[in-house]
Parts: structure tokens; C-alpha cells; sequence
């Protein structure tokens, strides 16, 4: 392994601007003339709005314009989508309804746009706002996805009865209740996922600009996925073709999910710039943020494992209702379907499983994709099923887990994935070692002694990564194909661009590309640099959720690397005046089979271009090759996390005392980075467990809507972690990658919860697990029923 | 508008700002200052912690008018001019203590003033506590805790007596 090859814990790229603060952030962009964005939103969860007057705030100092729903409805702007179609089980499909970037005589939640004001500076933009005067009908407000569906409901959208986006389902029910008729042992549980504010450090910005002469406009924005950003913008929302537009994604900070979807601001920053004919930015305050960015999570399921009586899973069966908000986000039918129901097997032979997933709407924040997106429900509902389970049949939980495993692969679900590679006995051992499980008895009593109560709490996890090979999601119903695209591009000096489809925003691309660059070619690590975030500079891509970058990208920039050294293998064969099947190369040179006779990398690159020693009939000019990669198969990490607390019987606090995490992620590019994945998807999974949710008052105002309310996780609310790996690599790519992004927030909250209900003796515990909740729960605890 | 004064980085500046002009938006908006971010409305993140007078402060929770003659130094002034990084910077970076960088500047920010109260020699829970007011989403803490630590050791030593202040 080379210093700055793969597997080395290269140190990042991109650090330098970051640690100085010259990273260049989309409010920090400054366009010669621009002019400030404030929206004017609903204070209503629910409401008509009977009228909009803004006389009084065009009137106002340095407003420039103030534009409403009817605006857009005159210039004929289209709505926003949803991408993905889910078919009920009826075989109908999924009812969306209108989603305008401003909106359209009705407000749906709070946080929901229904003027802008464009001003000079945002304080004028911000005074003007509060002239805008809308003349408000309030409605009764549905908040509860479990009474979203109820008889006499408020409806929210005249078009969806019921507020039922649809009605779901995937598996067998006829083998499952068959089942769970002749097994020994049920566990049931009820289980609410906590609704997230995803709550990236960088809020959300826009910043578009409209160029006259050329017809053109531009927009600099926190995105995830710049090209589909201009792919919906264009060909959906119809501001402009694709061709005239340009999305540039300069340096994010933080997506985790909620920077993928095109959010009205976005659409309504490009409209208003072409109208003024200035550049308008939009930066949103963290306070507009809990209200407007979409939320993760929001689930309330009921869940049943039956087994026989040696704790063999025989099936399992969950219903699950999925609240969506007040409009179909981006992504969002996709994270409660097929992001979460196909991983219900978890890492266990389960021969039948049925799932029935409602969707609906409520008059909350659009809820989408948020790290892990549906796989933390999933591993969640597995894994606390599996706790229970061994509690209630007292056996040992590893040991459960263990006489369950998968051990043979490919093994294909009962749920679509088809797993090709893990092992999770090793990852399981490893952790019950590093844990030093063996001794918690002890440190148990130790605990006692101090008024403390101990628990230790296990999540064998697994996901589906690599999103995604194209026929199976277009085959579930995605909109897009999920391939990844990279453009090798080699200079005459032999240094070396790479365009890559994928957008970094904390992932570290500049420093992990170019390590396998620099690791396939034997250059200089620093002979390479990795261009991303501008649809001008990049071919189509898909850009970088599901931890897709390594798996997907980095493929894709394997199959272009194969390229440019079948082109430069052709003319080091003119260089070195010898037959291009006799061309070797290895550690950045062309050697003739069996002569002392090179060429070094710099000098074949030179010659691509110089060209007088080819024939221009066998060989273009140039070094510069493109591909398209489509993966053939999710990839699937796995491992396993052992939470061990201490909770304090007098106030419930609970404290993480240890935390191990094995994961296998196939092959590790740069293992510093991996490590710091792992940590920070550990600490959004904690979030979740024990400080996180939003809550919304039944008139539907976000209680928790800003720092002070909602509970970020802080540096004392965390311990550090013991992480390490194993390693089965995925056989679907190239390099054996899995991809390590969201395993920490899919794992986490599981083995939380499990090792909270395992110190106090009760499975009555709703996350978030705050000091109030688990003192109260201790307050109930009934002791535990053992069959 | 009325004029402010005082110096940014070791450099006189100064400026006209209307009364409600923030700190950080004086920073980030007049003089291009763009290392200094705003995370939050409700002075909770931390990720505009900048040093007013050697101590650190939120600059969205104060006025660029109460600086009037303050010594200011931001992100962008910690490097030496001819690039070399600050212990602390360079200790961020050898230990991974960002991903997405938009906490980073604060967080330094903030470091260095956990090493001016407390010393060089900082154990996990002084820094995990005082580092109350800073959030990062990306790093979960525990690489920014080594970074603190590694950053602290390799500063020149404060005082005692500075610390104890
Ligand atoms: S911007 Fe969040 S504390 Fe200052
Ligand atoms: S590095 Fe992204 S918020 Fe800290």
C-alpha cells in the first residue's frame, strides 16, 4: 500500500480552505447587484387563504418586487414532484397532489410559503414581509399520522381522500399468518420512529442569477444532487430548459438527506431573478429551517416476530403508518416502501415476512429521506424485536441473534434483496469482544453500588447501500436510474482532473478519488484534482446520498481509469515503437514485455497530445475518457454496535458509558475517514434515541423549532466511540466498497433503546429517551414477564 | 448610518452600519469575512465564534457597533501570512476533526479559548464539557475532542496565571 493509496489514512484535501476559512459556502457567494429573498409563511397549520394584499409592502423602502401563488400561476410555473411511484396494493397508484413553489389559495403547514419579497437587503426584505397582509380562513389541523386517516379528518387536499397517499404492501401475508399461527412465540411491540430535524450546520441557500444576453440562468445552491436539482427544475417545474440552466453546488456544509430534494425556494429564487433581472439569494434562517427542510423519520409502527420454540425465527409482520407532511417531497415515497421494508430480514433467516405501509398526509413539514433513510426504522424494528424477543424468552441476546444468522450468500429475502456478501458472526464477535462483554456483569453490580443502573444493548444492523442498480429501483418505481457518471481527463503534463457525477459535503471525495487515482496510475496524489458541484463543468450525474459515492462513483471512475490506460497503453506502444499487446504497465509506467525498453506516465500523456508518432487513422489525439457506471446489485454493510449505559434511578438520566462498533464495509478507501462516518452517523443515532424529535402542538405549530427546543446532540452528551471492521467485500462493484455513510445512524438508536430498557426493566420507552422520559418510564416499570 | 471602528485580523477597519448590523454580519457581508458562519438565530451553534479581545465571543449576539475599538481576530487571521496554520488548525486537520467544514471556524474559535482558560494539558471531559457552545452535525465530537487536545499540546504554553483568569 502506497502512502496515498487505498486503504491509507490519507489526510484530506480539502481540510486546508476549511481550517483557514476560505471554503466557499453558497452565501458566501456574492453576485455583483444582488438582491435579498424573504419569504412571507404561513402562521397556520391549516388555512384558506381568502386574500394576499401587498400594496402596503411594495411601498416599502428597497423592495424591488413582492410576488405571490398567482405570479407563479400567470408565468405557468409547475409544481414540485415527488420522483418515485409506489402502487398500492390495489395496484392504483400513489395519489400526489399539487405542490406549488408559493402557495395556491390554500397553506397546508406551518413554514408554508406564500409570498416573497425581493429587496435590497434582507432587513428591508424583512420589514416589507411583515406588510404583507394575508387574510387567513383557519382549518382544523390533522398532525398525528395515526389519525390522519380517521373518519371526519381534516382533509388537507381536496384530491386525496383520506389523506392516504397510498396503501402498500410487500411480502407473503398468507405464509406469514400461517406462520404465526403455529409458532411458539409471538413478541409484539408498538414502535413510534421519532420524526428528525436533519438540521445540517449550514442552512439551505439559493442564489440565482438571470444573464440577459445569453438567456441563461444560474444558480449556486446547497444541493446534494446538482444535476437532478437542474433535471426537475427544467423538465418539471418548467423554469427554463435544461440547457439554459446551470446549478452550481460549491462547498456544503452537511446534507445528510435533507440538501437532495428541490424545495420551492430554489424554484422561486430562478423565477424571481429572470422577473427582476437580478441575481436574488435566498439564505434561510435556522428557524425557517426546522420549519421548511424536510423531516426524517416519522413512523409508527406495530411489529410481531414469531418463533419456535428454540428461537428460530420463523416470520415477522409489521404494519407501519408513514407521515409524509403536508406535500410529497423529492424522494419521499420511496423511504417508508422500499428503503425500509426490504430490510426487515435484518441479518437473520426469516422465511416469511409481510409489511403494509400507509402513507399519509398531515398539515406537518414535508418528511423525505434523512440519514439512513428507512433502514434506521427498519434495523429499528428489528433489533428491538430481537431484544425483546431474547428477554422474553430468556436467551441470551447474542446468543439469539446467533442461532438466527445468515450465513450463507447469496441468500436471498422474502423481501427483494438479495444479499451477496457478510459475515456476521465475525462482526458479532468481534464487537462482543471489544465490548468486553464477559465483564458487564460486573461492572453491573459495580454500577449498583452507586445508585446507578447498567444496561447493555445490542444492534446487529444491516442496509442496502450502493444506491442503485437502475433496473431494480426503475422496476420499483424510481423516476431515475441510479448510475454514477466520471470523466477521466489527463493533462499533457500527465496530471490528472476527474468530473465526477457524485457532490461531496463532508465525505472528503477531493482526498478518497484521488487516492485511488493516484493509487491505480502510481502518480502523485497531488498530481490529482477531483471537479464536482457544477453542472456546467460535469456530465450528468446522480450525485451523493445512500452511501453511493464510493460504491457507485468511485466505480464509475474505475471504468473510465480501465479506459485511459487501454488508450494510453496504445500509445506508449507507438512510443516505444513496440506491439500495444506487448505493453505492460504497472506503478505509473509502460514497460515492453521482456526488454528494459519504458516509458514513464508523463511522457505517454505528452505524447497523447503531441501525436507526430501516431497515425491519426488508428489513434485520436488526447487522453480523456468517460463512463457511465450502473451497479449491479445494492451493496450490504452490516455490523454490529453494543451500547452499554449507566441511567440514574433518580432523575433518569442516561449516560452512554462505552460504545463498540464493528462494521464491515467491504473495502475501506481511507480508513481515517471511515472512522469519522461511523462517529458521526453514532451521534445522529444517539440524537435519535435520546435528545431528538420534533414536536408539533395539535393546532400544528412546531413546538420544538429551534435550538433552544430541539435538542441537537453536544459534545457532552457523547462519549467516544471504540470503533473497527471486518471485511467481506461486495462483490457488486469493482473495488469491493460498501459504503460507510450511514451505518453509525442506522445501527445507533437500536442498541440505545435496548440497552436503556435493559437497565430499567421495561420495554415502555418512546425515543427520545430524555432524562423525563425514562425516569417516568421507571416510575410505571411493572417487572419483566419471562415465558 | 453611524461609523464604527476597530481592528479585524491586526488591521484597521472601519465601516458604517446601521444599529441592528450584527458582528458577524459586519464581518461576514462588509469587510468579506467569510470564515465566520452563521449556524443559528438563537446564539446556540457556535459556528460564528469569533475573539473579541483575546476572548471568545458569538459574534451574531453582538453589534458591530459594541466592538467600537475592539481587537477582533477571526478564523482568517490565525495562519501565518505566509500560510503556515496555527497548531490548532493544523491539529483539526491531522486528527479529522471536520467533514463538512462549517463548524470548523468556530470550533477553533472556541478551542483556543478552552486552552486560554485551562492550559495545555486538557483531559476529555474538561474539553467535551466546554465545548457546550459549539454543534457539530458531521464529526459526532469525538475526532474535534482529540484535535482539542492534540492542538492544546502543541500550542506555546499559556500562563498559569493566564489560565486560571
Ligand atoms: S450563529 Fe449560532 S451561535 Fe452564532
Ligand atoms: S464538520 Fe460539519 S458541522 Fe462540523
Amino acid at each position: 500500500m502506497s502512502a496515498t493509496g487505498i486503504g491509507a489514512a490519507v489526510r484530506r484535501k480539502e481540510d486546508f480552505r476549511f481550517v483557514t476559512g476560505k471554503g466557499q459556502y453558497t452565501d458566501d457567494v456574492v453576485r455583483p447587484g444582488e438582491t435579498r429573498a424573504v419569504f412571507v409563511r404561513s402562521p397556520h397549520a391549516h388555512a384558506k387563504i381568502k386574500s394576499i394584499d401587498v400594496s402596503a409592502a411594495k411601498k416599502m423602502p428597497g423592495v424591488i418586487d413582492v410576488l405571490t401563488g398567482a405570479d407563479l400561476a400567470t408565468d405557468k410555473i409547475g409544481n414540485l414532484i415527488c420522483g418515485w411511484m409506489i402502487h398500492s396494493k390495489d395496484g392504483t397508484p400513489m395519489k400526489m397532489s399539487a405542490h406549488p413553489a408559493l402557495a395556491a389559495g390554500k397553506v397546508n403547514c406551518v413554514g408554508d410559503a406564500v409570498a416573497v419579497v425581493i429587496a435590497e437587503s434582507i432587513a428591508q426584505g424583512k420589514e416589507a414581509a411583515e406588510k404583507v397582509k394575508v387574510d387567513y380562513d383557519v382549518l382544523q389541523a390533522v398532525i398525528d399520522p395515526a389519525k390522519a386517516q380517521a373518519k371526519g379528518a381534516p382533509q388537507i387536499h381536496a384530491d386525496i381522500p383520506n389523506n392516504t397517499i397510498y396503501q402498500w404492501h410487500l411480502g407473503d401475508p398468507k405464509a406469514t399468518a400461517a406462520a404465526f399461527a403455529a409458532a411458539k412465540h409471538v413478541t409484539k411491540l408498538d414502535i413510534v420512529n421519532n420524526r428528525l430535524v436533519p438540521n445540517a450546520m449550514e442552512p439551505r441557500a439559493a442564489l440565482a442569477e438571470y444573464d440577459e444576453g445569453s438567456d441563461h440562468l444560474t444558480l449556486w445552491s446547497t444541493s446534494q444532487n446538482p444535476h437532478v436539482a437542474r433535471l426537475v427544475i427544467s423538465a418539471f417545474v418548467g423554469i427554463t430548459p435544461e440547457h439554459k440552466l446551470r446549478v452550481i453546488a460549491p462547498d456544503v456544509g452537511g446534507g445528510f438527506g435533507s440538501k437532495i430534494f428541490i424545495y420551492p425556494e430554489e424554484v422561486v429564487c430562478l423565477w424571481a431573478s429572470r422577473k427582476v433581472k437580478r441575481p436574488v439569494k435566498w439564505t434561510s434562517d435556522r428557524s425557517e429551517a426546522f420549519l421548511t427542510d424536510a423531516h426524517g423519520r416519522d413512523h409508527v409502527t406495530h411489529a410481531e416476530l414469531a418463533l419456535d420454540a428454540d428461537g428460530k425465527i420463523l416470520a415477522l409482520r409489521a404494519k407501519t403508518i408513514a407521515n409524509l407532511g403536508a406535500y410529497m417531497s423529492t424522494f419521499s415515497s420511496s423511504v417508508p416502501t422500499y428503503l425500509y421494508a426490504t430490510l426487515l430480514s435484518g441479518q437473520y433467516n426469516i422465511p416469511s415476512i409481510y409489511c403494509e405501509v400507509d402513507a399519509v398526509y398531515t398539515n406537518t413539514a414535508p418528511v423525505d429521506a434523512y440519514r439512513g433513510a428507512g433502514r434506521p426504522e427498519a434495523a429499528f424494528v428489528v433489533e428491538r424485536l430481537m431484544e425483546v424477543t431474547a428477554r422474553q424468552m430468556a436467551i441470551d441476546p447474542a446468543d439469539l441473534r446467533k442461532r438466527n444468522f445468515i450465513t450463507a450468500f447469496p441468500h436471498q429475502t422474502p423481501v427483494i434483496m438479495a444479499y451477496d456478501a457478510g459475515d456476521f458472526h465475525a462482526s458479532l464477535k468481534k464487537a462482543l469482544e471489544l465490548a468486553d462483554v464477559k465483564g458487564f456483569g460486573k461492572r453491573k453490580r459495580e454500577a449498583a453500588r452507586h445508585g446507578k443502573l447498567r444496561g447493555l444493548g445490542y444492534s446487529a444492523y444491516i442496509e442496502a447501500c450502493g444506491i442503485a442498480p437502475s433496473q431494480a429501483v426503475g422496476s420499483l418505481g424510481a423516476g431515475v436510474g441510479l448510475w454514477e457518471s466520471a470523466e477521466v481527463r489527463v493533462n499533457p503534463t500527465g496530471s490528472v482532473e476527474v468530473l465526477t457525477g457524485c457532490h461531496a459535503h463532508g465525505q472528503g471525495h477531493e482526498t478518497t478519488f484521488a487516492q485511488l487515482v493516484s493509487e491505480r496510475l502510481g502518480i502523485p496524489f497531488d498530481n490529482v484534482s477531483i471537479v464536482h458541484g457544477d453542472t456546467d463543468k460535469v456530465q450528468f450525474g446522480m450525485g451523493t446520498y445512500g452511501s453511493r459515492s464510493g460504491a457507485v462513483g468511485m466505480s464509475a471512475i474505475v471504468k473510465a481509469l480501465d479506459k485511459i490506460e487501454a488508450k494510453a497503453k496504445k500509445v506508449a506502444a507507438y512510443v516505444l515503437e513496440a506491439a500495444e499487446g506487448d505493453i505492460e504497465f504497472k506503478d505509473g509506467k509502460f514497460t515492453v514485455a521482456g526488454t528494459d525498453k519504458s516509458a514513464a506516465w508523463g511522457d505517454v500523456a505528452l505524447n497523447a497530445y503531441i501525436a507526430h508518432k501516431f497515425v491519426g487513422a488508428d489513434l485520436e489525439p488526447g487522453l480523456k475518457e468517460t463512463s457511465f457506471y450502473d451497479p449491479t446489485n445494492f451493496t450490504f454493510p452490516a455490523g454490529c454496535h453494543i451500547c452499554e449505559v449507566e441511567v440514574d434511578i433518580d432523575t433518569g438520566k442516561t449516560d452512554i458509558v462505552n460504545w463498540t462498533a464493528i462494521d464491515d464495509f467491504g473495502t475501506v478507501i481511507n480508513p481515517m475517514i471511515v472512522e469519522g462516518q461511523v462517529h458521526g452517523g453514532i451521534a445522529q443515532g444517539v440524537g435519535q434515541a435520546l435528545l431528538e424529535g420534533a414536536v408539533y402542538s395539535k393546532e400544528g405549530q412546531l413546538v420544538t423549532g429551534s435550538m433552544m427546543d430541539y435538542t441537537m446532540p453536544r459534545a457532552h452528551d457523547l462519549p467516544s466511540f471504540h470503533v473497527g471492521l471486518t471485511t467481506t467485500k461486495s462483490p457488486s462493484n469493482p473495488l469491493g466498497i460498501k459504503g460507510c455513510g450511514e451505518a453509525g445512524a442506522i445501527a445507533a438508536p437500536a442498541a440505545v433503546i435496548n440497552a436503556i430498557t435493559d437497565a430499567i426493566g421495561t420495554e415502555d420507552l418512546a425515543m427520545p429517551a430524555t432524562a423525563n422520559a425514562v425516569w417516568s418510564a421507571l416510575q410505571r416499570a411493572k417487572p419483566r414477564q419471562v415465558a | 448610518m453611524p461609523a464604527v471602528s476597530m481592528t479585524v485580523n491586526g488591521k484597521a477597519v472601519s465601516g458604517n452600519v446601521e444599529e441592528r448590523t450584527l458582528l458577524v454580519q459586519f464581518l461576514r457581508e462588509q469587510l468579506r469575512l467569510t470564515g465566520t458562519h452563521v449556524g443559528c438565530d438563537t446564539s446556540q451553534c457556535g459556528a460564528c465564534v469569533i475573539h473579541v479581545d483575546g476572548i471568545a465571543a458569538k459574534s451574531c449576539t453582538l453589534l458591530a457597533l459594541q466592538c467600537e475599538g475592539a481587537s477582533i481576530t477571526t478564523i482568517e487571521g490565525l495562519a501565518e501570512p505566509g500560510g503556515a496554520l496555527h497548531p490548532m488548525q493544523e491539529a483539526f486537520r491531522e486528527h479529522h476533526g471536520l467533514q463538512c467544514g462549517y463548524c470548523t471556524p468556530g470550533m477553533i474559535m472556541s478551542a483556543l479559548d478552552i486552552v486560554r482558560r485551562n492550559g495545555n494539558d486538557l483531559d476529555e471531559h474538561t474539553i467535551r464539557e466546554q465545548l457546550d457552545g459549539n454543534i457539530c452535525r458531521c464529526t459526532g465530537y469525538h475526532n474535534i475532542v482529540k484535535a482539542i487536545a492534540a492542538g492544546a499540546k502543541n500550542m506555546p504554553k499559556v500562563g498559569a496565571q493566564q489560565a486560571a483568569e
